[in-house]
Order: structure tokens, then C-alpha cells, then sequence
């Protein structure tokens, strides 16, 4: 916060403070990039030099992406998240609006009660009951596949009372007018209500998304085979192996695994932030 | 209530109903029926197989001795729970637990709100430094614990690099039970910080800039400023972030799993862990049922304080 300081000849040396400001900056950016762009760094450096401490080499390369690439599943792995993360998502947008919707226009008896039931869910976390849903997996005989990991996040709660929100927004003459003209709530939740919640819709895809993407604990618990497993656990799989000592190739899995999702973040953080300051208290 | 619900619902053949202007609300309850069950059911069937069954499983598993098959065999009230607070590492655990979770959320507000005011500064480019305080949203927790493994490792990690050059005593971070935890502390405030700084950078952006405008020619000092107002107005952003930081907190498992494995000497076997440890390794389900409920209740109770101080916004 040296900003904050009063500087006393501002006038005289403006410039100076500019520098000290993007020093700042930059000290800072060091900091919070540092572990990230270490490992980036040591991506491209050949591992014997990496084991020797080194922290520069003139044998700059893409070795170990190629080595990642070619001797591990990684890309497997990567299909796998994609494929588990793009489903929820779909999912997750379509059936907590669909109940979002339901709490906010139609009238039925205990609306109050059962919205109660979903705010209580907020509250259970899914780390505290992957014993029963373990053995409820197993029994459906949905263990090692895809299924396991997605059909537990079909919905949220959390999506369906943020989407809550966004509807209770839209003007009630919406609502008398689509009635005056008789649509039926199929069509007036298709043709109204999701268009209005367009942006809300987009930070509910960005977060049930990255929060598929990042799971750790479930796939760890009901995945077996590299065919379906997805990249946080096949991460630590490569990791525990036999590749343990190779930090070139397993910094070059990572980076692997993280600039698609950076790549997403930054194309998707406009909605993000509009989103999450939507959703925060103000 | 479900069952009053028709079982078969076909979603093309209400819509093309008209439904009539003017019709009085029994009727009017009667037509939404078939779309309470067409919109509600789905999720409701999800929540209730994967959160409310389990969550009543589990709490009637921890009032039980169970077999390797996770079955109840023996009920034993509720001895499950006075053992677990009879037990010197569970009661470590817990007391890790709150370290860990209160110095992760302390330090991921305070490193956050920095980030966040530095942002505020109306500069040259301070767009992309934006972007890149807020990249560690994107950073999965296995790549944060590569990188981080990394930079702690004892022989050509960063940290070890440092304190070689400068001559200060080694320290193997993981290895060690005085700072293994504040290493996981260091990774989980680190993976935190993209998210904190754009959410407290979005609230304090959204301010008038009015106010700050009379501050200034009242001479009121840039620190005072931050202090007497830019704090307590984006106090309940701050109360939203708290909340969040400590409700993930509390359900930390990955980076252990990848960095530490719970230990040394069981430093860093905090509460998820733990639970997964007597569930899956140990096989010992009626007892991790009983960790499971407990930390249940710990993180409902943060949830329902939340509930509470935002008790005017959750309109019903």
C-alpha cells in the first residue's frame, strides 16, 4: 500500500513515483506469478540441469512437452476433464434454472418450505458424504466411468439460488404481459426468462465448469483406469510414478493442464466479474 | 409432496395449452403442477440421492460400529463421538484444522486487499497487471501443488536456493512438522488470491468516486481514506470472502493429498483428510461417519452465520 502514503514532493517528481508505482506493480506481479512462471521456466530446461539446481540453461527447449505428450496419457486426461466439466456445465445451467425458475413464477404448496430445503443443502458440503455416495455409485454400478463424476452435479443449489435472484429481478409486467398472451411457462421460461438471465447463465457455466474441472477427491475415490480419469487425478498419478525425479516433464504436464483453463479465464473473465459482483453482497 | 406430484410428465403437451386469462388461482395451482414436476423434479431427485440421503446416512452411521463393507453392525450411541474428543490426534487434527483455516483466510484477505488497492491506481497498462493478479483463479490444485512442490523442494527447490545463497539455516519445508503446515498454508493463500483480489477489486471500484473527491479537498490523508471509508463500505464484501476462504478451507483436501499426505507426524492430517483416511485406507466407516457429522456442523454454523448477516437479501 505504499501509494497510500502521502507522497510530499508529488509535484516535483511525478515521475518518479510513476516508476516506484509500476516497481510495485511488478514486485508484486513477481510474487504472485512467481511459483507459476518457475515452473513454466523449468518446463522448457532439460531435466539433468533442473536435478543440478540450475536456474538457467542454454538448451532451451520443448523436450519434455514432447516427452508429456508421447509418453503419458495427459492428453487422455485432459479429454476426459473436458468431457466430465462440459456435461455438468450443460447440466447444471439447464436444471438449476429450470428450478430456479420454478421457486420464482410457479405456485405450488410449500414453495417456501422447499426453497428452505435447497438453501440447506448449501450447508452440507459433499466432502462429508462421500461415504454413502460412494457405495451408491458402486451399487449402480457406475464406479471407473464418466457417469460417477458427473450425474452427483447435475444441479447445485448454489446455482439455483443465485439464478433465483436474477429472475426475482425481471419486471412483473413481463411476466402479466406473457400471460395477457397466453405463453405457457415452457415458453416464457425459453423466450424470456433465459435470455434476461443471460449474463447470470454465463457465471453459472464459467463456475460449475472450473469447479468440474478442479475436483479432486470424488475422481480420486471412484476412477481406476486412465481411460476416465481426469487431469487433477491423473496429475498425481504422473506425479507419483515412476517420472517422479523428472520435474522437466511433469512442470511441461502442468503447464499442459493449466494454459487452456488460463486461456478460458481470460476470454470468459468479462462475465466472471459481472457475475461475481452480481452475486457478492455489496 | 413428491408423491402428489403425476410421475409421468410430457414437456411438449402443456405448452400447447392456452391458458385462459382471468383464471382463479385453484386452477391456475392445479396447471403448474405439471411443470413443478417438470422443473423442480430433476434437481430435487439429484439433491435428494446425493445430499439429503447421505447426509442422513452418515449421521446414522456414526452412531454405529460398522464391518469392512461399510454396513452398521453394532450401535453404540453416541460413543463414537466422546472417543473422537478423547483422542489426542483428533484433537490435533481439529486444532491444525483451525490454524489452518484462520491463517489462510487472515492472509488471503489481507494479501488480497493489497493487490486490490495497487490495482485501483489509474496507470498505463494496469489493465494487464489486473489480469494477471487475478490468473491464479485458473491454477487446478494438482498444478498448484507441482509448482509449489517444486519450489519447496529440498535440493533444487526456490526456497532452498535462497536460503543457501543468503546462509541462512535449511529448512525442508514438507519434510518438517514445525513447517509443513505453514507451507500448505502458503500454497492454499496463494491459490486463493485470484479470486479474493477480483472480488474485493470489483467492490471497491463500484464506490463513488464523489466521496473520495470531498476526502481530498477536506485533506483527508490517502491512508484515512482507505481506512474510514473505503473499509467499512466494502465490509460486506469483506464478510462475503471471509466466508468463502473459510468454508473451503475447511474442506482442504487436495493439496495435502499431493504435497504432504497428512504428514509429518500428522501436521498437516486436517479434517478431510482424516476423514478420508479412516474411511478408504482404514476401512473404518462408522468412525470417519462421526468426523464426517462433526464437520458438517462446523461448516453448516458458518453457513447459517452467513444466512443470518444476509438475512435481508435472501428474500423469500
Amino acid at each position: 500500500m505504499e501509494m497510500n502514503r502521502p507522497v510530499t514532493s508529488e509535484t516535483n517528481h511525478g515521475n518518479l513515483k510513476r516508476w516506484g508505482q509500476y516497481a510495485l506493480l511488478l514486485v508484486l506481479t513477481v510474487i504472485v506469478l512467481g511459483p507459476f512462471l518457475l515452473g513454466l521456466w523449468t518446463s522448457v530446461m532439460p531435466t539433468a540441469e533442473i536435478s543440478k539446481g540450475a536456474l538457467w540453461s542454454t538448451h532451451i527447449s520443448l523436450d519434455n512437452y514432447i516427452t508429456a505428450i508421447t509418453t503419458t496419457p495427459i492428453l487422455r486426461y485432459l479429454l476426459n476433464s473436458l468431457v466430465i466439466s462440459t456435461v455438468t456445465m450443460l447440466f447444471q445451467v439447464l436444471l438449476c434454472s429450470m428450478s430456479a425458475y420454478a421457486f420464482v413464477f410457479l405456485k405450488f404448496r410449500y414453495r417456501k418450505q422447499l426453497f428452505m430445503v435447497f438453501l440447506i443443502t448449501m450447508m452440507l458440503p459433499f466432502e462429508a458424504e462421500v461415504i454413502p455416495n460412494f457405495s451408491t455409485v458402486r451399487n449402480m454400478g457406475l464406479l471407473n466411468h464418466y457417469a460417477a463424476m458427473i450425474i452427483p452435479f447435475l444441479t447445485a443449489a448454489f446455482g439455483t439460488f443465485m439464478l433465483r435472484q436474477t429472475f426475482m429481478q425481471m419486471p412483473v409486467e413481463l411476466k402479466e404481459a406473457a400471460d395477457i398472451e397466453g405463453l405457457s411457462h415452457w415458453q416464457f421460461y425459453s423466450q424470456l426468462a433465459v435470455p434476461y438471465a443471460k449474463i447470470s447463465l454465463m457465471t453459472l457455466a464459467a463456475y460449475s465448469f472450473l469447479s468440474s474441472w478442479n475436483q479432486y477427491l470424488w475422481p480420486m475415490l471412484t476412477t481406476f483406469s486412465d481411460n476416465f480419469r481426469p487431469v487433477q487425478d491423473g496429475l498425481r498419478q504422473l506425479q507419483g510414478q515412476e517420472s517422479f525425479n523428472n520435474w522437466g516433464m511433469i512442470q511441461a504436464s502442468a503447464a499442459i493442464v493449466v494454459i487452456p483453463t488460463l486461456i478460458i479465464l481470460f476470454i470468459g473473465q468479462h462475465y466472471f466479474k459481472a457475475g461475481l459482483n452480481e452475486g457478492a453482497v455489496k | 409432496m413428491l408423491e402428489s406430484l403425476p410421475k409421468h410428465t410430457n414437456p411438449e403437451e402443456p405448452s400447447k395449452e392456452l391458458v385462459p386469462v382471468g383464471l382463479n388461482s385453484a386452477t391456475e395451482w392445479r396447471k403448474d403442477r405439471l411443470y413443478v414436476a417438470l422443473f423442480l423434479g430433476p434437481s430435487l431427485l439429484i439433491l435428494s440421492v446425493f445430499v439429503f440421503w447421505p447426509m442422513l446416512k452418515t449421521m446414522y452411521l456414526s452412531l454405529f460400529l460398522t464391518d469392512n463393507f461399510g454396513h452398521a453392525s453394532v450401535f453404540v450411541g453416541f460413543s463414537n463421538y466422546l472417543n473422537l474428543f478423547k483422542n489426542p490426534a483428533y484433537l490435533s487434527s481439529l486444532g491444525a484444522t483451525f490454524v489452518y483455516v484462520i491463517a489462510v483466510s487472515i492472509l488471503t484477505i489481507i494479501l488480497g486487499m493489497v493487490l486490490a488497492v495497487v490495482a485501483q491506481q489509474h496507470l498505463k497498462g494496469i489493465r494487464f497487471f489486473r489480469t494477471l493478479f487475478s490468473s491464479t483463479m485458473g491454477i487446478s490444485v494438482s498444478v498448484a501443488a507441482i509448482f509449489w512442490l517444486f519450489a519447496f523442494n529440498p535440493s533444487v527447490g526456490v526456497f532452498a536456493q535462497i536460503s543457501q545463497a543468503l546462509h541462512l539455516p535449511e529448512i525442508n519445508w514438507l519434510a518438517d512438522p514445525h513447517f509443513a503446515l505453514l507451507a500448505i498454508i502458503m500454497t492454499t493463500v496463494w491459490m486463493n488470491l485470484g479470486f479474493t483480489f477480483l472480488i474485493l477489486f470489483g467492490a471497491l471500484q463500484q464506490l463513488p468516486s464523489s466521496l473520495f473527491e470531498a476526502a481530498e479537498i477536506a485533506g483527508v490523508s490517502k491512508t484515512a481514506q482507505f481506512f474510514k471509508i473505503s473499509l467499512p463500505l466494502i465490509s460486506p464484501t469483506l464478510f462475503f470472502v471471509l466466508i468463502v476462504t473459510l468454508i473451503e478451507a475447511f474442506k482442504s483436501f487436495g493439496l495435502i493429498d499431493l504435497m504432504t499426505v497428512g504428514g509429518p507426524n500428522n501436521a498437516t492430517n486436517l479434517l478431510v483428510y482424516r476423514v478420508y483416511q479412516d474411511a478408504f485406507l482404514n476401512g473404518n466407516y462408522g468412525l470417519a461417519s462421526t468426523e464426517s457429522v462433526i464437520l458438517t456442523a462446523i461448516i453448516a454454523a458458518i453457513t447459517l452465520i452467513q444466512f443470518k448477516l444476509l438475512g435481508k437479501r435472501v428474500s423469500y
